[in-house]
């Protein structure tokens, strides 16, 4: 391990350039990492932290600039070379294999076997090992990790980074896809490996994160480092919004509850089960009002919303839409009654991702814009170009090949989708998840908009501040019950989590 | 995004109806309209590997057969040869598009010549009308297209798997039903009309040009075809989008049961005889010619266009080697390399096509 030197660099890296045909992903990036110490690295979707810890990590070779790996220039030019040097990357899209068991995936790449026999029991062993200094020692290194929890799979990734001995570990949003409890792990974790001398790369949205975990923070903006070894402790957070944006954003959740709702319920449900998972679930929504589901991951506040959608097959209950019950288990049929979903997963349930945005706005709608079956993609580009210009979507392009957007901007193309069919309730399933700080107050603005507008909007999300910003009336489900139902401005972040904790120890 | 309002809108400022203030809607749609693209493209772009493959194919033709070669009688045989295989590989096409693979449609175009044929040596249909036996040859490919389609929807079995069965039990279906004879068709109505031209073109040409065009229009312009692509590139982003992904599976593999049938019409008239050797390893051509024209083998995207061109390079590649007395063992290692040959150019050119 990496010894007392108060300040010794690890690893540097200067002016490095990328391209990518048609864009320039990294234009000039320093970095400077210290051995022990939690680096953050802050920057909107698209400023290029991706590129960068891929550049790290030797999936993409830079264009132009130099890596230094304790003072010796090197070329880190596959993933293989960058595990050699002891930089581990933990990617957001988790990057295991479901098919394997735990301990084959820690080990893949890097095999214990004797002349290509595994050597089982050692690896199960050293397993074991790993996972009891992540907390986890109640995972079997021979599960196979398709039956584990997404928080599970990241705990396999991260056992797979220390079972490489790496000196850097790159983690790119690991607390994206974990509850408080699991993040309160996730930190023990990492200031257990700083104070080994194990230096994180550690990347989120989060600044409250930040704030907790981090030494020091590097800004990244349109692929450039705009600010550099800033200590947490004496930076402000309001001066690093504007060096991320560029621009002055407040943390706002639009205002206070609309005021707007009123008249018949738009969308009822009323004792809705599905048998394993949540049961007798009721409320109801008014055009103008939005309802925020609150609870731990695995709840069931997904699958919620899913059921009603028809996604799912209900085993109990009625969704009626203005009056008129849904057939259960149709989307078509909910699609056609006016409900939305933006599902959590954008990109693998929502989008075409090598489509036109024009072409995954009227996904839903394109069959409106037929004449005997033919369809009329002039018409369908006008009707996606008035919701890009009402969403503020960027770039404004509907041609563009939806991947090459940020997630917040995907995130607008699904909500145009639901506006072009002119939908009446919208489910909206963690609509902030990837996407950047500036960007989440716009999108907060226009689901405050819309149901300024009428629509009755259902809002799921794993941070409690969001739902309750958000809402006018909040449930808060607990291992598949509700075990809270009120106004969202009667109840305060700390009591929603004691109701979420009691639930799940009941 | 810098350009945009400030992020926060207080809720009491917005206007009343549907939209934002009007002057960004002005901004981003005269700023969209000024880099509007061409409205109707075939996608060359993405076929320009195959074209140059082509190119190369004509000028090794004319090189070592001359005049022989670029005869118009040279080329209607050509065209007449793409013909069959050309049609099946339209119906390959969409369910390549959609995700699946069709690899009975040898074998059903096969059973469908074989059961027309059958129909038309029978006594009880003697007296009827030639038109009978298309419908015939239509209905069985149809009907095997189906089954294939409801198997893979609906009984959720992967399509390779519905589809080799389908291909192992057409085929011996076909041979029971011929008892394993070439059945000779004598219909006169049907032959004369089938083997005839049309404006100095075979028949049979011309229905692959209307099946070509006709799945051109498809798959590009209408919402079949928008569904079709939907499916095949995410098939959960379809159906949480409201589309009926099973019952669209279902059509596709109906479609590709039809072609063959209609395959099975032109094969019936250029070999006069049904037979259930008809269309042996016909599945394999058509795959290749779908892949090579530039159809992901994965879905969510698919060139009628591309295959139209992979069958045409396989028809003039065989016609050189017939031309130059070769064997077709020689043919068959050629192929294995075009294929190989036109998919790494192919990838080259997409890529390109995409970034500009």
């Amino acid at each position: 391990m990496v010894t007392a030197d108060p300040a010794p660099s690890l690893l540097q890296m200067h002016g490095i350039v990328k391209h990518f045909p048609g864009a320039k992903a990294l234009d000039g990036v320093d970095l400077d990492i210290r051995a022990g110490e939690v680096h953050c690295l802050l920057g909107q979707n698209g400023a290029g932290k991706s590129t960068l810890i891929k550049t790290l990590a030797g999936a993409h070779r830079p264009d132009r600039g130099e890596i230094l790996w304790q003072g010796e220039p090197v070329t880190i030019d596959s993933p293989q070379k960058a595990l050699e040097l002891g930089v581990a990357t933990m990617y957001q899209e988790l990057d295991v294999v479901d098919g394997l068991s735990v301990a084959e995936n820690i080990y893949l790449g890097h095999e214990l076997a004797n002349g290509g026999f595994l050597r089982r029991g050692e690896a199960h062993e050293r397993t074991r090992e790993l996972l009891r200094r992540l907390g986890h020692p109640e995972i079997s290194p021979s599960r196979e990790v398709g039956r584990l929890s997404a928080a599970g799979k990241q705990i396999v990734s991260m056992a797979r980074a220390l079972s490489r001995d790496a000196k850097v570990i790159v983690m790119d949003e690991p607390s994206a896809v974990l509850d408080p409890e699991e993040v309160a792990n996730l930190f023990r974790v990492v200031r257990s490996l700083s104070a080994e001398g194990v230096a994180i790369i550690y990347i989120s949205h989060r600044l409250e994160e930040i704030r907790q975990i981090g030494d020091r923070i590097t800004v990244l903006k349109d692929g450039r480092t705009v600010a550099t070894g800033l200590a947490v402790a004496d930076t402000p957070t309001a001066k690093l919004i504007p060096l991320m944006t560029g621009r002055d954003v407040e943390m706002n959740f639009g205002g206070a509850g609309s005021g707007a709702t009123s008249g018949e319920p738009v969308l009822g449900v009323d004792g809705l089960t599905l048998a394993g998972v949540f049961s007798d679930v009721s409320f109801t929504v008014r055009p103008g009002e939005i309802v925020g589901l609150a609870g731990l991951v695995g709840a069931g506040r997904s699958e919620i919303l899913e059921t009603l959608y028809g996604a799912r097959h209900a085993t109990a209950g009625t969704v009626k839409v203005n009056g008129k019950p849904l057939r259960r288990g149709s989307v078509p049929a909910a699609v056609d009654a006016g409900v939305g979903l933006a599902p959590e997963e954008r990109k693998s349930q929502g989008l075409l991702l090598d489509e036109p945005v024009f072409r995954n706005i009227t996904l839903s709608t394109f069959a409106r814009f037929a004449r005997g079956g033919f369809l009329d993609e002039r018409a369908e580009r006008a009707a996606a170009e008035e919701q890009i210009g009402a969403l503020q979507l960027a770039p404004a392009d509907p041609r563009r090949v939806i991947r090459t957007l940020s997630g917040g901007n995907q995130q607008k193309a699904m909500l145009a989708r639901w506006l072009v069919h002119g939908c009446t309730v919208l489910l909206l399933d963690e609509p902030t998840r990837g996407v950047d700080v500036g960007a989440r107050a716009e999108i907060y603005t226009l689901i405050r908009r819309l149901a300024a507008e009428g629509a009755a909007i259902v809002v799921v999300s794993s941070e409690i501040e969001e739902v309750l910003g958000l809402a006018d009336h909040v449930l808060v489900i607990a291992d598949g019950q509700v075990v809270h139902s009120g106004p969202a401005d009667q109840i305060d972040e700390h009591r929603v989590l004691d109701l979420v904790m009691e639930g799940t120890h009941a | 995004m810098s350009e945009n309002q400030p992020a926060t809108v207080p809720a009491g400022s917005i206007p009343e109806g549907t939209g934002l203030p009007p002057t960004n809607r002005d901004v981003s749609a005269s700023a969209v309209r000024s880099r509007r693209a061409p409205r109707f493209q075939l996608g060359l772009g993405h076929s320009l590997g195959l074209i140059i493959a082509l190119v190369l194919l004509v000028v090794i033709g004319v090189v070592t057969s001359g005049e022989r070669f670029v005869g118009l009688s040279n080329i209607m045989v050509i065209l007449e040869q793409t013909a069959v295989i050309g049609v099946v590989s339209i119906g390959v096409t969409f369910v390549i598009t959609s995700g699946g693979i069709d690899l009975s449609v040898g074998s059903v175009m096969g059973l469908a010549t074989v059961w027309a044929s059958t129909l038309a040596t029978q006594t009880m249909a003697e007296n009827s009308h030639w038109i009978v036996m298309v419908f015939t040859a239509l209905a069985v490919g149809t009907a095997a297209g189906l089954v294939n389609g409801i198997l893979v929807a609906y009984g959720k079995v992967v399509s390779f798997i519905a589809t080799l069965a389908m291909l192992v039990a057409a085929r011996g279906l076909a041979e029971i039903i011929s008892e394993r004879r070439t059945q000779i068709v004598a219909v006169e109505g049907y032959l004369d009309f089938f083997r005839g031209d049309i404006l100095g073109v075979p028949v049979i040409v011309w229905i692959f040009v209307l099946v070509a065009v006709g799945g051109w229009v498809l798959l590009a312009r209408t919402t079949f075809g928008r569904r079709t692509i939907a499916v095949g590139g995410n098939p959960e982003a379809a159906r949480l989008a409201g589309i009926k992904v099973q019952r669209h599976t279902m059509l596709v593999f109906t479609l590709s049961g039809l072609t063959a049938g209609i395959g099975a019409v032109m094969m019936l008239a250029r070999t006069t005889a049904g037979s259930s050797t008809h269309g042996y390893l016909l599945e394999l051509d058509a795959i290749a010619a779908v892949v090579v024209g530039g159809t992901l083998l994965i879905g969510g995207r698919g060139t009628i266009v591309g295959t139209v061109l992979g069958v045409l390079v396989f028809a003039v590649l065989t016609n050189i080697f017939i031309q130059n007395n070769l064997s077709i063992s020689t043919q068959a290692l050629a192929k294995g390399a075009i294929i190989v040959l036109a998919v790494l150019l192919q990838q080259r050119f997409a890529a390109r096509a995409r970034s500009s």
